[in-house]
């Protein structure tokens, strides 16, 4: 506890140093913006990986600052958090490779990517975040950073859906400040990790717990796209493809499935929440959003709106992870806050590209893009058979995981809405795939050839290609050391050391 | 009392800003700029000195001209008026430069727009004077001195609207000074002293006690706009030149609160009831609701300025009933008191330089547009991006989000709330902030818009920008030394004594 370390306050400069010159530069200085992103995004992974390894030696990295009485700024790195900032960390650098060749000569960049880099700096914050407060802090600054964002294109559409986007997340921080606050009143200061605060009172103030776990879950679902509170996400979908994809993938939607995860491991304590109760209402309305999502998709035509209806769907699957005790299960959601993101980032790089390259928003457009985009579509074919949950891609782990955690907690129910919810995830993933490889391309169509010699820009390929061979070797490799799987189980086996 | 150091710096806050103003009085419109814009400067740094010097010695004192008290008049800067000082300065010093700027890019011919210095000088001195009494009559001379001044400084225009506001203005001034006045007079008659810490120890409840504190209260609660006295404020407001609303904004009603605060914490203790603090609370939950419901539905940048005033200052009340428990509960002082007074002095902070920011923002607006009609202020991140990142900053902070110092005043006035056992009052903290997110993210989201016509924006002074800027990045600045900052407020103990008057009921200082 008193030991203190500058690293994880390092790792939150790294992005918000360049975020803050990048918005003092002029437009025009392209050069000198792509390389101040570059490099505090390379110096981000560099920075974690290293106090991954540190971490691993059994070095402590925390550090705190007094904001007030009882009102502590703390960073602190556990396994959790590092998992969560390597997926930020890792994701964002493919992403700013990603957006630099996808708003190539695009207006108001500046703006763009200044608040790209704040947009990280919260994620990574939510990650290493130590207590409640420092947590609440991150994420209500991560509402305020995406929404230039979402509106970035500046149109009356997209000025509209950051409207609905601000009314939902900051309704949402509104909940959570006020469970927050409760919380800290009656337990005092609460580190992750001290679940033995909560256990000691739970018998003492067992109604006041329960109304601030569900406040605190309301305001945590709204991100996480529970439902019924998911209706800005679809809405979201305006937004430039990065964005979507670091929307999706790895900011916001991951901030509130990774503060729900926070909320029951290391708060409430899986043992307390189980015996208050408190589990059951999240596996229902996660098993039902896991469906309703999947329904909508079904019948989205739009491309980004069908990717953003699955989101709504595949991110239930940890909220619902969590909600089943046991070790299985635990690591099935913990495994799958990585695995959704290296997949559905792949998706949204490609529906980028393909949007980029030919203007087809549409998923009646795709006939026989497969044959054009050969790289593009294959990387969404692999994320594909992830989402299915096809092995060997990641997806098929995180689904093996939260099967096997339902049926050893005797929860029968749960298998069968992750069938159902596999049927349907082909059902509406498939089509594209088939459309893509397998139909013939609209006379029209298939005159038009990309301008350049590769299917599309190198900074447009090389992303999604990179993050569909992750999404292949978190599933190959999933029992190797080191791997997402291996990580998820390691943490998941110590949260249940003390209730053995 | 007179134990206590002694130091000329209490003195020389008053003095030199009136000397400076009467200085400037001799000068021609120029030469008036200069001497003010100096004068504001020399004053800041004074104030800067004579903060620091408090958190070396502790309290101070100055005794004018060598008459003790009763007979003379003793200055004293404790920790309480030394933060309010250093927050007028800095505030104060940031408009003076804007001012000076601005006055200038305006090329107005007006003839009284330079009086601006000589009576924002007279407005900053009166400001001291106010934290730095010790006595109620003093305190009523400081009070008059700011009213005028203000009043003046909200009819500089010379404009018809501007006329008529400020008439209202001096009318709710002039009956708000009466009214505390009276009750001054009332305590005089029963006690026959004006010292606030003799006042405090010899005071003894009873009829006459309760209703010189009501009459008090109620002349102060206008002084602050404090609802449902609040109707002055809007336009009084919003019809001054951007530098002078930010300075009634930002600084002058809050001056009414410091009494407010001193008074009920030091001086009432003995005949505070429940009943009371519920009444103030209720009006501030008012102010809150009605002011940012108001704010949401005005359609000039300036009004919806004003009317957010109106709100904030709404929550300064709330923190009236946190003070007083309800018979019977128990809790225990250092727990639920320390929060609800804390979240009172950061709420005045933050509002300063937040609402500060924005009217300055509003006068850049109206220096490009020629109006401030919020329609017209599409594409605004397209043509003035630092002023709309100053709104959006500033914003954040009145809304509460963290890591601002309204997010710190909210959290404290929450966790107040949740320790008094008055969990009423939460909903009312939250909708207030959602209704402010309301009107902010309005502004915001119009800026982001597309251009539906050419807006002509003419081009504005950077610099300007740069100081609202400034202004609004300080109301996020000022969480980081929250820490020393409360510390160095519950060491001088203001309010220590007052305390425990309040919760045993009995008579102050008796330690």
């Amino acid at each position: 506890m008193e030991t203190t370390s500058i690293m994880p306050l390092l790792i939150l400069i790294s992005s918000i140093i360049p975020g803050i010159l990048i918005l003092m530069l002029r437009e025009h200085q392209v050069a000198l913006r792509t390389f101040l992103n570059l490099s505090g995004a390379v110096a981000k992974v560099a920075l974690i990986a290293w106090v991954f390894a540190g971490y691993m030696r059994g070095e402590e990295y925390n550090y705190y600052f007094r904001l007030a009485p009882d009102l502590s700024f703390a960073l602190r790195v556990d396994q959790l958090g590092l998992l969560f900032a390597t997926l930020s960390s890792v994701l964002w650098l493919v992403t700013t490779l990603y957006a630099i060749g996808y708003l190539e000569g695009g207006k108001h960049r500046r703006r763009f990517f200044a608040f790209f880099s704040l947009c990280v700096t919260a994620s990574t914050g939510i990650a290493l975040s130590g207590n409640v407060i420092t947590f609440f802090i991150f994420y209500e600054f991560l509402t305020l950073s995406t929404y230039p964002l979402v509106v970035h294109r500046g149109t009356d559409d997209a000025v509209e859906a950051g409207r609905t986007y601000l009314w939902y997340t900051i309704g949402g921080g509104t909940l959570l400040f006020l469970g927050v606050v409760g919380l800290i009143v009656i337990a005092g200061p609460i580190y992750f990790g001290q679940t033995e605060i909560i256990a000691s009172l739970a018998s003492v103030n067992p109604t006041s717990l329960t109304l601030l776990f569900f406040l605190m879950l309301a305001g945590l679902a709204v991100k996480a796209a529970i439902f019924p509170l998911h209706g800005w996400l679809p809405v979201s979908m305006v937004a430039p493809a990065p964005v979507s994809a670091l929307l999706h993938a790895v900011a916001v939607v991951k901030a509130g499935a990774f503060g729900i995860v926070r909320l029951v491991y290391d708060v409430y304590g899986i043992g307390v929440a189980e015996q208050m109760n408190l589990l059951t209402p999240l596996a229902v309305l996660a098993a039902f959003t896991i469906i309703y999502g999947s329904l909508r998709a079904l019948f989205q035509d739009d491309f980004k709106k069908r990717l953003a209806y699955s989101t709504v769907s595949q991110l239930s699957y940890i909220a619902l992870g969590v909600a089943i005790p046991g070790i299985l299960s635990s690591t099935g959601a913990i495994v799958h806050l990585v695995h959704q993101g290296i997949m559905k980032i792949t998706m949204f790089f490609a529906a980028g590209n393909v949007a980029e390259t030919y203007g087809y928003k549409k998923i009646s457009q795709l006939n026989g893009i497969g044959r054009r985009m050969p790289l593009t579509m294959g990387a969404f074919t692999i994320a594909v058979f992830g989402m299915i949950g096809l092995p060997p891609v990641a997806g098929f782990i995180s689904k093996w995981y939260l099967g096997l955690g339902a049926a050893e907690a005797g929860s029968y129910w749960v298998i069968l809405v992750l069938l159902i919810s596999s049927a349907l995830n082909a059902a509406y993933f498939l089509p594209i795939v088939y459309r893509a490889w397998f139909c013939e391309p609209d006379y029209e169509a298939s005159k038009l050839r990309g301008t350049t010699r590769l299917e599309t820009q190198a900074l447009l390929l090389i992303p999604v290609v990179v993050t569909a061979i992750f999404s292949l070797a978190a599933g190959v490799f999933a029992s190797a050391a080191g791997s997402p799987l291996s990580i998820a189980r390691e943490i998941a086996e110590r949260l249940y050391l003390y209730l053995l | 009392m007179i134990h206590l150091p002694s130091s000329p710096f209490p003195a020389l806050l008053v003095g030199l800003p009136i000397l400076m103003a009467t200085l400037s009085l001799f000068f021609r419109p120029g030469g008036k700029a200069a001497v003010g814009l100096m004068g504001s400067i020399l004053t800041a740094g004074l104030a800067l000195i004579a903060f620091v010097e408090v958190t070396q010695r502790g309290t101070v004192i100055h005794i004018l001209g060598g008459w003790e008290p009763p007979l003379g008049i003793l200055l004293r800067m404790d920790s309480l008026a030394a933060v309010f000082i250093g927050m007028t300065a800095i505030v104060g010093v940031f408009i003076s430069l804007y001012a000076w700027g601005y006055f200038r890019a305006q090329e107005t011919s007006a003839e009284g727009l330079p009086l601006f210095w000589p009576l924002w000088l007279f407005l900053w001195a009166g400001l001291n004077g106010l934290f730095l009494s010790n006595d109620l009559f003093n305190l009523f001379v400081t009070i008059e001195v700011i009213g005028i001044s203000a009043v003046s400084l909200a009819v500089l225009t010379g404009k018809t609207p501007a006329l008529f506001a400020g008439l209202r203005y001096l009318l709710a001034a002039i009956t708000g000074s009466m009214a505390y006045l009276f009750g001054v007079s009332l305590l005089y008659g029963s006690t026959g002293t004006l010292d606030l810490g003799l006042l405090g120890e010899v005071l003894e409840p009873g009829p006459t006690t309760s209703f010189s504190l009501l009459v008090i209260t109620l002349g102060l609660m206008i002084k602050m706009a404090g609802f449902p006295f609040h109707f002055w404020l809007p336009p009084a407001h919003s019809s001054a030149p951007a530098p002078v609303s930010a300075l009634l904004s930002a600084l002058v009603v809050k001056g009414a609160f410091y009494i407010l605060l001193r008074l009920w914490m030091e001086v009432f203790g003995v005949s505070l009831t429940y009943a009371a603090g519920q009444l103030i609370g209720l009006a501030g939950a008012i102010a809150v609701i009605w002011g940012s419901w108001q704010a949401l539905i005005q359609t000039s940048f300036k009004l919806i300025v004003a009317h957010s005033s109106v709100a904030q200052l709404g929550y300064l009340l709330m923190v009236f009933p946190l003070l007083i428990l309800a018979p019977g509960v128990s809790a225990d002082s250092a727990d639920w008191l320390s929060p609800a007074w804390t979240a009172g002095i950061y709420q005045v902070i933050a509002h300063a330089f937040a609402k500060a920011s924005f009217f300055l923002s509003a006068g850049l607006i109206i220096m490009a547009l020629g109006h401030d009609r919020i329609e017209s202020l599409r594409d605004l991140v397209g043509n003035m991006r630092i002023t709309a990142l100053a709104i959006g900053i500033a914003g954040v902070s009145l809304i509460g989000l963290p890591p601002s110092g309204g997010f710190m005043a909210k959290w404290m006035l929450l966790k107040g709330i949740f320790l008094s056992g008055q969990w009423w009052w939460a909903p009312v903290v939250l909708m207030g902030s959602l209704l402010t997110a309301g009107y902010v993210f309005m502004l915001l989201r119009l800026a982001f818009a597309p251009a539906r016509e050419m807006n002509t924006f003419r081009p504005v002074p950077k610099s300007l920008e740069i100081i609202a800027l400034m202004l609004a990045l300080g109301s996020f600045l000022i969480v980081f030394p929250a820490d020393s900052l409360i510390q160095f407020l519950e060491s001088s103990g203001v309010f220590g004594s007052g305390i425990e008057s309040i919760i045993e009921g009995g008579v102050y200082g008796n330690d």
